[in-house]
């Protein structure tokens, strides 16, 4: 694939014009990059997740199928894709109608904008395209090396991984240099421990004992901690294993892959709503306000409502994304916020309350830049936007085995958008001991909140995690409301409850019917 | 140049196929899109390998949509993540696979390579091998009749450009007795085989639409394997709750009824069939009944009589798949256990789930017969 510009020029032009439009509404962006494909073209790059020269897997072809299969018979199709890098690289469907392609340059414009400005990208590399191209021949070159389905087969047990990261690692530096002097014997001779010198009748008044042996106590624990491996629960398992897995060279590179396309990929998932609900922003701002021609009208109104549309059940995050968007604008043009709004009871007052203070523009900048798709809810969802847009939260019964709908109160639908958010909507796990038992064992931990695990994919999770730790592995987990240790010692897999807690009662069983 | 992605995407296939990467089979989900061409309604198979992780299942799970509803309105099933995907179709119920992309064949063909099944001995006139004759071959001797034009006319050249006997200016070309050459035949051997297959289905209150589904699935497969096997098949449903009677292949699908449950009632039905319509000595007989295996206690005893004395003499294979169903599953797959050890024509499935299918089939099949 070439990367330089061979964008025809009436393309060309359309794009000058509407980075016109997008720089003067302030968005501010990566240089663009666009390139006209075919839809097989697009499948490929969208298989292989907007990256044409990324490493080889079976998995890039699943998607490609899918994708091509879905395209023929006239499912789905993707409309634009845009690459976050520096240039940013965006790709234009070559049948499109020039509708299309304006309305899509528009909306690339608003992710680049986004990508460029949001905390959450702030540390992704912006020189992805050159590094996937670099892990794409480090991989082949192991393939050659080792075997195409050795390397192959050990990158599906990475990707049965990939998910545990942290993704808040990149902001946070864990670990400090060590230090360059060792005071811990100068530290230990006023040891906190030590008792202070006295005459024997004032002893007990100079060096209480009950404090001497909380001191012991808290040594000892500090000791304990010192020995604990890691120190702290560690959540990017990944690099636990990179550090501590007995690996040789080309699997630890493979790993070490494996987790930075996990990283780069990671803000995309924290900030889905936020990020489709930005570029739809500015996609349906520049072509309503700009550029639409009145011919264009109706097939603009078409496909645009296509991308917004919602189905019973389902979240259309480009939906949500753009109308909380326009909700904070509006709200914030209006002073519809602070404590003198919210104490007010009048739903009436509330409806008209428009101080004229214009600050909506100004704010969902503010908005774009620092948060994420979890404090974006948490922050701007309201009561008023979940009954005006429908919402409802749903939930898993588990005798009829369906989903239904749970309620309609605000409290519950944030909470359930909050979890379906978090972690990006995965669990979250922790390496609680990597020398279990003293044997070399891993230990993780699942951080249980409400949901349990699926239970055959955490089993053969482990299956894959054995392949890299090569000691028996562990995973407490919480199964129908009781604490219990999965683990795989290499050959067998073992469920072993712990003294837990029951936190529900079990069902009763429903009465047969025949 | 060969694309990057066909690489992946060929890999992808092989592992489909089986035929490398036995690790993931387990994996794959045989989901399927249902598409449009030209009006018409198309199955788009679509087999996806999940990568197992760390994952939540659907227990506690839950999510937030949008649209009209009350509170317990079922908005999707478990399995179909309804927090997830694009939105592409394939929550239509009962809609019947009507065109693949891929041929039967090929599909038999994955199937049969996928679940190692042994091919089919059928049995009955499959050995009164019928004898046709072919024209296929040719000879140097044979009645003026059946001389073969075009090949005599072509060695008389061969011989005369040989001989230097051939004039371009005038090309007669005039063949010899050595030159003449004979269409001949081969007799063909044309094994005449004839399968039905009996599908009979519980449609009382406690089999469900998804219990259905994969019976729907289940029997797709099965007739898909079957008709690779044989040159014709036939097919015929019977449902049954207390009463059974015989039905289109639409009906079968979507009924349901709310009655009891006696399973004899089907074996006698189709008993009758088999004897009214389909002679053991003609045809290959296959009976699949699936059931959730809640049965009307009495009645097991005379299911088994029925099954011992007058289905399994006359079929190729009685197959029993026990689906399980939201209210538990019954006791009759355990009843045939204990009834029938070790008989070579019957096999029996337990379905826990869609998953379950692929091993099912393989248990129905697998003996080859």
């Amino acid at each position: 694939m070439s990367t330089e510009h061979n964008l025809p020029a009436d393309l060309r032009a359309l794009q000058v014009e509407i980075e016109g439009h997008a720089r003067e509404f302030g968005l501010d962006f990566y240089d663009t990059v666009f390139e006209v494909l075919d839809y097989d073209e697009l499948s490929e790059i969208a298989a292989l997740g907007g990256f044409p020269t990324r490493y080889p897997h079976w998995r890039f072809g699943m998607e490609y199928e899918q994708l091509s299969k879905g395209y023929r018979y006239g499912l789905q199709k993707i409309y634009e894709m845009v690459i976050n890098n520096d240039p940013c690289y965006a790709y234009l469907l070559r049948c499109n109608q020039r509708v299309d392609q304006k309305l899509v340059m528009a909306h690339v414009y608003g992710h680049n904008d986004f990508f460029k400005n949001n905390v959450w990208f702030s540390q992704t590399s912006r020189k992805m395209m050159d590094e996937t191209a670099n892990h794409g021949n480090r991989i082949r070159s192991a393939m050659e090396r080792h075997g195409e389905e050795t390397v192959e087969s050990f990158i599906d047990s990475c990707l049965s991984l990939e998910n545990l990261i942290d993704i808040y690692s990149p902001f946070i530096k864990r670990r400090g240099t060590p230090d360059r002097y060792d005071f811990s014997a100068a530290g230990e001779a006023e040891g906190v421990g030590r008792k202070f010198r006295s005459k024997d009748y004032m002893d007990s008044y100079v060096n209480p004992p009950e404090y001497l042996k909380e001191m012991a106590r808290r040594e000892e624990a500090e000791a304990q901690k010192a020995r604990q491996f890691p120190e702290q629960p560690e959540r990017d398992v990944m690099l636990f294993l990179l550090e501590h897995a007995p690996l040789n060279a080309w699997q630890r590179d493979v790993l070490d892959i494996v987790r930075q396309e996990a990283y780069y990929f990671a803000p995309q998932g924290q900030t889905k709503i936020m990020n489709e609900g930005w570029a739809s922003f500015w996609h349906s701002t520049i072509m309503t306000t700009r550029t639409l021609e009145p011919s264009e009208l109706v097939d603009y109104a078409d496909h645009h409502s296509g991308t917004m549309a919602t189905q019973p059940g389902r979240l259309n995050p480009y939906k949500l994304g753009i109308e909380l968007f326009r909700d904070i604008e509006e709200r914030w043009d209006r002073g519809q916020f602070g404590p003198e709004y919210d104490e007010c009871e009048n739903s009436e007052v509330k409806r008209r309350w428009d101080k004229k203070l214009g600050l909506g523009r100004k704010k969902i900048f503010e908005v774009r830049s620092i948060y994420n798709d979890v404090t974006f809810i948490d922050t701007f969802l309201t009561p008023e936007f979940c009954r005006r847009h429908g919402l409802f939260s749903f939930k898993h019964n588990d005798l009829s085995e369906t989903y239904e709908i749970e309620s309609r109160e605000f409290k519950k639908i944030k909470e359930r958008l909050l979890f379906g958010l978090t972690n990006f909507g995965q669990p979250i796990i922790r390496v609680k001991d990597g020398n279990h038992r003293n044997r070399g064992e891993m230990y993780l931990l699942h951080e249980h909140f409400g949901a349990d695990l699926k239970l055959d994919h955490a089993q053969d999770t482990l299956r894959h995690l054995h392949r890299l730790w090569t000691r028996p592995v562990h995973l407490e987990t919480i199964i129908d409301g009781r604490a219990n240790l999965l683990s795989f010692d290499g050959s067998e897999h073992s469920v072993r409850p712990l003294g837990g807690i029951s936190h529900e009662q079990p069902e009763p069983r429903p009465v047969r019917r025949g | 140049m060969v694309r990057k992605i066909e690489r992946d995407a060929n890999r992808f296939k092989q592992i489909v196929r089986g035929k490398i990467k036995a690790d993931l089979r387990k994996y794959i989900t045989h989901g399927e899109m249902i598409g449009k061409t030209g009006g018409e309604f198309v199955s788009i198979p679509l087999p996806q390998i999940q990568i197992p992780e760390f994952r939540y299942g659907p227990k506690g799970g839950g999510g937030v949509g949008q649209g009209p509803g009350d509170v317990g309105t079922p908005i999707g099933r478990s399995g179909d993540d309804p927090s997830q995907g694009e939105g592409a179709a394939g929550d239509s119920p009962g809609q019947h696979i009507l065109e693949v992309e891929l041929t039967m064949d090929e599909l038999a063909e994955i199937l049969g390579e996928g679940l190692a099944l042994p091919r089919i001995q059928p049995k009955g006139r499959a050995n009164i091998v019928e004898e046709k004759d072919k024209y296929t071959g040719i000879r140097q001797a044979g009645p003026e009749s059946l001389r073969h034009f075009k090949r005599t006319y072509k060695k008389a050249l061969k011989r005369q450009i040989a001989s230097n006997t051939y004039n371009p200016a005038d090309p007669l070309v005039i063949p010899v007795r050595e030159d003449k050459l004979y269409r001949s035949w081969n007799p063909i051997s044309l094994p005449h085989t004839n399968a039905v297959v009996l599908y009979l289905m519980d449609v009382s209150g406690s089999m469900t639409d998804d219990q259905k589904e994969i019976v729907r699935i289940e029997a797709f497969w099965i007739d898909t394997w079957l008709r690779s096997q044989y040159d014709g098949v036939t097919t015929r449903y019977i449902i049954h709750d207390a009463v059974a009677r015989e039905v289109d292949q639409h009906t079968f699908y979507h009924t349901r009824e709310s009655g009891g449950t006696r399973i004899s009632s089907a074996y006698n039905l189709a008993n009758k069939i088999i004897e009214a319509d389909h002679p053991p000595a003609d045809w290959n007989i296959y009976v699949l009944h699936f059931s959730d295996g809640d049965n009307w206690g009495e009645d097991n005893r005379q299911c088994i009589a029925t099954l011992r004395d007058s289905i399994l003499p006359k079929c190729n294979l009685f197959g029993y798949g026990q689906v399980e169903s939201p209210y538990g599953s019954g006791e009759f797959y355990r009843e045939l256990e204990e009834a029938f050890e070790d008989v070579p024509n019957l096999a029996l499935s337990e379905i826990r789930n869609k998953d379950g299918i692929y091993d099912s089939i393989k248990e129905f099949l697998g003996r080859g017969r």
